[in-house]
């Protein structure tokens, strides 16, 4: 981390002494100017900020914004040509659809992730060994609140002791995704639970408590394995354990989900735009581990690029 | 004439100050109380006032108040708790036994706890209160109410001693030599004279106390967990009026929309009981007051 940040720095010096010492040699073929505006979800959020975060350094002329207002939030900005790209942690749905076609803006889906939820609770905790996606459900349903309090309401063979659980808070997109991947309907649990926007303050719960259950991202899970005991979960194949495996042949189903972002026709034009989005199908395989989440193989991305440019140049 | 302008410029500065704080305060009140008529229009105060669960967030929607303010009362009961007899103790040997230059020393030192951001007590109760507590308490949960209350209770204890401190050092001097002269002991004397001497000072530093402990935000929302729990066991994780207020303004709640609201009729609640609670340190003040001279 610290020699990262000291060859960013290193980097930028140079950088800004080379524009000190030599304005008039400055190559202008390179270097790019204007704005790049992106908006969406707060799950895609971390991967694209890191790759803004390094493409400012090799192209320091343009400015990358990225905004968070959820999926959904960004395509209703994106169906009125408000931004260039759009972070998407699903894929964009027909009413969205039918909204860009009428402002005639036409798009390109590019994968660029994937993304497991973890399902966890406590190292001490010895019963648990997997939970299916019923018994999820019947957890976490609006339904449940207030009812199902203890372990040996979801299996009998559990102790008869009150659970405790640790859940991401609603203004994440993480409860979104699991609430319609469990529920069914996106947005809707029961609300006796510690909700947290915060992944760490989740950790820490789950880690100090041993009748504790929740879930979050996997990537908090890769940075506290030794706090946390993960859990498998079955969806009537067989349980499954979230790993960089499963989720990226999907048999860790229905809590792993590929994710997105858009790009519109006239944004993908602009020579800084189209630059961004090849800056930042080359060098995700390498940062989107560093940020937690799990990458597609190196064939997708190349696949990603070739569609994308080949978006870019049709007419 | 010329001084005579000087002074009616300071006379309006001072009284623009004085009116300027008045103003800000009827400002927040007004604020308080026109946004949450807009929460009281949608729920019925009954339900808000006797409903035992508190999820405006979620699906199964549910407007009482009982499980914050049971959370913002547990955990000031602990803190008080905690802090009255520590502080006391403090006061009542710095006054009464300590050494002229050990006291001068002491009080500085003992404020400097006052000094320390409450996010720092915050995470000092949830690393190492809770996993202490949690070695010889059975059942005791990462976010507890009791781990947050103690350290607020630690937290507020410089506000106790120092207060209490003055009201005691503040007691003539002619009643210490009486009651020695009576041929009353040290502990005699600070016990039964000087402390009923100076009890309404005491007082007011406790009910200040309560007052900073009920309006503590960080402390209880790092610690004390952000689950509405309606019980008074301490050893389960509750939220706090505060706590919930931080939460949702921190999240991203629709502004306007009835969820919005809960935070402004919580605040309401949160400033009826601190409005009171000042009226009666005022009125104890008053109340009890004692003139020697």
């Amino acid at each position: 981390m610290n020699s990262t940040v000291k060859l960013a720095f290193i980097i930028l010096g140079l950088l800004l002494l080379a524009s000190c010492g030599s304005k008039t040699a400055n190559n202008e073929s390179k270097s790019l100017t204007g704005d790049i505006i992106i908006d969406g979800s707060s799950t895609v959020y971390p991967i694209t900020e890191a790759i803004a975060e390094e493409f400012r350094v090799s192209q320091p002329g343009v400015k990358v914004s990225v905004g968070v207002s959820g999926t959904g939030g960004g395509f209703k900005k994106f169906g009125r040509g408000e931004i260039d790209i759009n972070n998407a942690s699903r894929p964009i749905k027909e009413n969205e659809i039918k909204a860009c076609e009428e402002n005639a803006i036409t798009y390109v889906q590019l994968m660029v992730a994937y993304d497991g939820l973890a399902v966890l609770v406590n190292p001490q905790n010895t019963w648990v060994d997997h939970f299916t996606v019923e018994e999820l459900k019947k957890i976490w349903e609006p339904d449940a609140q207030g009812k199902i309090t203890k372990w040996s309401q979801i299996r009998a063979s559990w102790p008869d002791e009150p659970f405790h659980l640790y859940g991401p808070g609603v203004a994440s997109g993480t409860y979104d995704y699991f609430t319609e991947a469990i529920v069914g309907k996106s947005g809707a649990s029961r609300g006796d639970y510690t909700a947290s926007e915060d992944d760490n303050v989740l950790v820490q719960g789950i880690a100090g408590d041993k009748n504790a259950l929740g879930f979050f991202g996997h990537a908090y899970y890769e940075e506290n394995q030794e706090k946390l005991k993960l859990v498998g979960v079955d969806n009537g194949n067989g349980v499954v354990l979230p790993t960089i495996e499963t989720v990226k042949n999907g048999t860790y189903a229905p809590l792993s989900r590929p994710v997105f972002i858009y790009v519109t026709k006239i944004a993908a034009q602009r020579a800084e735009v189209s630059a961004f989005v090849n800056f930042y199908l080359t060098n995700a395989s390498t940062l989107v581990p560093d940020v937690g989440y799990i990458p597609l193989p190196d064939e997708a991305y190349q696949k990603e690029t070739t569609k994308f440019n080949a978006f870019v140049s049709s007419k | 004439m010329k001084r005579k302008t000087t002074e009616r410029i300071i006379e309006g500065g001072l009284a623009f100050s004085g009116a300027f704080t008045i103003v800000v305060t009827l400002g927040i009140i007004w604020v308080l109380f026109s946004e949450s008529v807009n929460f009281f229009k949608e729920v019925s105060i009954v339900d808000f006032l006797t409903d035992t669960e508190w999820t405006p967030l979620f699906t199964q929607k549910h407007y009482g108040i009982l499980p914050l303010l049971t959370g913002t009362l547990l955990t000031t009961l602990i803190a008080i708790g905690t802090a009255m007899p520590v502080g006391l103790i403090i006061a009542i040997y710095l006054s009464e036994y300590a050494p002229k230059n050990f006291r001068s020393r002491v009080k500085p030192v003992m404020e400097v706890l006052a000094a320390i951001p409450t996010v720092v007590y915050g995470f000092f109760a949830l690393t190492v209160v809770t996993p202490f507590l949690q070695s010889f308490i059975p059942g005791v949960e990462t976010f507890n109410a009791l781990s947050a209350g103690l350290v607020m209770g630690i937290m507020i204890v410089p506000m106790i001693s120092s207060l209490s401190e003055d009201a005691l050092f503040a007691v003539p001097k002619s009643l210490r030599e009486a009651s020695y002269g009576m041929g009353a002991t040290r502990f005699q004397t600070s016990f039964k004279v000087i402390v009923p001497a100076a009890s309404s000072g005491i007082l007011v530093s406790m009910i200040l106390a309560i007052g900073r402990a009920i309006g503590e935000t960080m402390v209880v929302a790092v610690a004390a967990g952000q689950q509405p729990l309606f019980t008074f066991d301490p050893r389960q994780g509750i939220e706090t009026i505060t706590a919930y207020i931080v939460q949702v303004s921190l999240g991203d709640v629709q502004h306007g929309s009835l969820e919005y609201n809960t935070i402004f009729a919580a605040g309401i609640t949160l400033f009826i009981f601190t409005f009171i609670l000042n009226h009666i340190s005022y009125w104890l003040k008053k109340r009890f007051h004692e003139k020697y001279e």
